[in-house]
């Protein structure tokens, strides 16, 4: 069911945004609390639980053996899906993804699909016959805004924690396991847009008068390397600019925290 | 109940992990940790983690499905994709349907469900991590989470499940007891009143061993029963001084 | 810590016996087998002859009389649709507010999303709720700010014999009204608004607390020189 936040309320947090303000105490570019534990469902091949302030979310990275796409012969398959299950919010709904659950999964997917974060050549077995396919799996236990990023961040760490189970499967090159192949780590970081104030990892209440979203992915070498500008808003070039110059820095700070969990430098 | 001869469950008698015969696995219950759901617990349960959240009584939606003298206790039993060894498909299942049917079924029995007639109990259970007995742990989980979320009980629900392997009755099977065992018999059971709310038995068992299992389960239950209420009294114990509880009784009237 | 404070601070939990045979089952309670239980989570309350359970969680639960902020969620021709954070939705009809409303003309008035502090005036059997808006002190809200907290505290934040509102409001310069549902109604400035959210979000937090009334004074003493 919809939750309606009151008219007055809106103004109100605008009214705070104005004055450099947010209802949670935070500075308009501040994240809330992260906190990343990977490893942290042991039936996956790789796994991260990520909870940004009380927005909660786990990732799972699963394998198995099976074909690549006919027009990627000698690459692995990547694929990512995203559960927005009735658990994690009151709006939310039992059913198929909808389209905000697509969204969220093809903007993590494209965060590490197209930067070639994952070295999808070293996964193919035989060209054109078997290949390592790889599932995201992210599935939200608590909705407290900002799920973009909390999700992209879980599934860079569940792939950095995980190994590709060779030994498990006859058809697999190797017989002993091995740590997938990570080429690159990137981190999303997402902007809120209320009127006309721009805001770091938006809570709930803030999403719930947001115009427009901002998502801008980096990878290690401050590279850009996926966009998505969300809802009906708008933001102009100069903003998007500004945005891409904090989220370069905050990309820096997030991979760092990534890298720490999982103990990781073979990249 | 796929018997298997050449699956050693037992070593010189005894359980491959260690375990007597009457021996429950690790459990750890914990209160309260979502912040959107009404109420919600989480259970570590040997390596099985499952977490479940309640929301209602709430407007039952689609309104065909309302009952016009009571609240539906409405139980949806879900695996995460990656909470077993071979990726699950999101979605309903055949399986994990007839769990739900049967969790709702046995939180209703408990639920005082006359008070709130057009209502929706909504409990959802998610398997993060499967290691045999999620439907008990699940049921035992969605009790602590009810509890929590203030929905008036007669009581709650504990559930655990015994077995035979290797024509040895034992409590709580691990993961590879339940795959290649010979019989798996789950409950749900309601301490005070000695109810039983759910009950399945597959394999195959003597009149004897039966007993025997339910003996074993029955124990079990109301040792979890004692997990269930720790968890729920650690989370809502509190040190008041006098006139914060003068406070709380005015609040009473 | 006395033995008195260790009786009246048992928390009760679904199913547990209470030994009181002579009393009657209150809230929270029931009868079964000459034996009473309770039926929810809550802190042990006996008074006038009743054993009651203080429920510590969940929804809030409308008895008749009491006043509440709700949202308007839909809209009807003679009607308003009214959220209270309760199970069922609250119905506003156009008879029970101080306008002479046309039938149909009704968003003119209120529209979704406005917040109003009403009055239940019934509960029904079937959990439909009625509420007016047409009695003093009660009114369309279109200033300030709504928080939520669980309507188990909202004692904690009246305080006894309503110190701690009072107290939040002579720092704050705000005008405060609780409702019994779990939602607070602030307007001030938007400095006294501020600190005021900041100090009930502070009572949810350590609503357990010893000693919370002077944890939160001295919070609003150290924050009064505003942003």
């Amino acid at each position: 069911m919809k939750e309606i936040l009151s008219n007055i309320t809106k103004d109100y947090l605008y009214r705070l945004l104005k004055e450099g303000k947010r209802i949670d105490g935070r500075d308009l570019i501040e994240y809330r609390d992260l906190e990343i534990e990977s490893d942290w469902a042991t039936s996956a091949e790789g796994s991260a639980r990520v909870r940004l302030g009380d927005t909660d979310v786990i990732v799972g990275v699963k394998m198995e053996v099976g074909e690549p796409f006919p027009d990627t012969p000698d690459k692995g398959v990547l694929t990512t899906a995203a559960e927005l299950i009735p658990m994690a919010s009151p709006e939310y709904e039992s059913g198929p993804p909808g389209e905000d659950a697509t969204e969220l999964a093809r903007v993590v997917d494209r965060g590490i699909r197209e930067s070639g974060a994952v070295d999808t050549k070293e996964l193919c077995i035989e060209e054109g016959e078997k290949a390592w396919v790889i599932f995201i799996d992210i599935h939200v236990l608590d909705f407290d805004g900002n799920l973009f990023d909390a999700a992209g961040i879980g599934a860079m760490t569940a792939l950095l924690d995980a190994d590709v189970p060779a030994s498990d499967f006859d058809d697999a090159e190797e017989d002993e396991d091995y740590l997938l192949p990570i080429e690159h780590i990137v981190v999303p970081t997402t902007f809120t847009k209320i009127k006309d104030q721009i805001i770091l990892d938006s809570q709930l209440e803030e999403e719930k008068i947001a115009d427009a979203r901002l998502t801008v992915s980096f990878n290690e070498e401050d590279e850009i390397v996926a966009m998505q500008k969300g809802l009906r808003g708008v933001f102009k070039y100069e903003e998007t600019m500004d945005c891409v110059q904090k989220a370069k820095d905050i990309g820096r700070e997030m991979r760092e925290k990534v890298l720490d969990e999982v103990d990781r430098e073979n990249i | 109940m796929a018997s298997n001869e050449d699956i050693e469950l037992l070593k010189d008698g005894e359980r491959l992990d260690g375990r007597s015969f009457d021996e429950l696995r690790d459990i750890n219950i914990e209160a309260g940790i979502l912040k959107r759901a009404d109420g919600s617990a989480y259970i570590e349960w040997g390596k099985n983690k499952v977490m479940a959240a309640v929301y209602g009584p709430r407007e039952m939606h689609p309104r065909h499905a309302q009952e016009t003298t009571k609240a539906v206790v409405r139980a949806r039993y879900n695996m995460a994709a990656f909470s077993v060894p071979d990726r699950k498909r999101p979605g309903p299942d055949r399986r994990s349907i007839e769990i739900s049917k049967l969790v709702s079924e046995a939180l209703e029995k408990v639920v005082f469900t006359e008070k709130y007639p057009r209502s929706v109990i909504d409990v959802f259970i998610e398997v993060l991590q499967a290691s045999a007995g999620t439907r008990c742990a699940g049921l035992t989980v969605a009790s602590v989470a009810l509890a929590d979320a203030g929905i008036p009980m007669s009581d709650m629900v504990a559930g655990c499940a015994s077995g035979k392997i290797e024509d040895q009755v034992v409590l709580d099977l691990g993961k590879n007891e339940d795959n290649y065992g010979q019989a798996d018999v789950p409950i749900g059971y309601i301490p005070r009143t000695e109810e039983l709310c759910l009950l399945q038995m597959d394999g195959n068992l003597t009149i004897e061993e039966y007993e025997k299992a339910m003996e074993l389960s029955i124990d079990a239950c109301e040792e979890i029963y004692e997990l269930q209420r720790g968890a729920l009294k650690e989370k809502y114990s509190t040190d008041l001084d006098e006139d914060e509880i003068e406070e709380l009784k005015e609040g009473v009237e | 810590m006395s033995s008195k404070e260790e009786v009246d601070r048992e928390i009760l939990l679904p199913g547990d016996a209470v030994e009181e045979k002579d009393f009657k089952p209150g809230r929270g309670m029931f009868k079964e087998d000459e034996k009473i239980y309770a039926s929810r989570l809550g802190v042990k309350r006996v008074r006038s002859g009743y054993v009651n359970v203080a429920a510590q969680s969940g929804r809030y639960e409308p008895q008749e009389g009491e006043k509440v902020i709700g949202t308007v969620t839909d809209i009807n021709s003679s009607f308003w649709m009214v959220d209270v954070n309760a199970p069922n939705l609250a119905v506003l009809h156009v008879n029970d507010v101080p306008w002479m409303v046309d039938y149909g003309d009704t968003a003119s008035y209120i529209e979704v999303g406005d917040a109003l502090l009403i009055k239940i005036t019934s509960v029904d059997e079937q959990n439909k709720m009625q509420v007016t808006m047409d009695s003093e002190g009660l009114k369309k809200l279109s200033n300030g700010q709504i928080i939520e907290i669980p309507p188990s505290q909202v004692p904690r934040v009246i305080g006894r014999g309503g110190s701690m509102i009072s107290m939040l409001k002579k720092y704050t310069d705000c005008k405060i009204f609780v409702g019994q549902n779990g939602r607070i109604w602030i307007d001030g400035d938007l400095e006294g608004q501020y600190l005021a959210a900041k100090a009930i979000k502070m009572i949810e937090e350590n609503a357990q607390a010893v000693g919370l009334t002077d944890l939160v004074k001295e919070f609003l003493e150290k924050n009064t020189e505003g942003f």
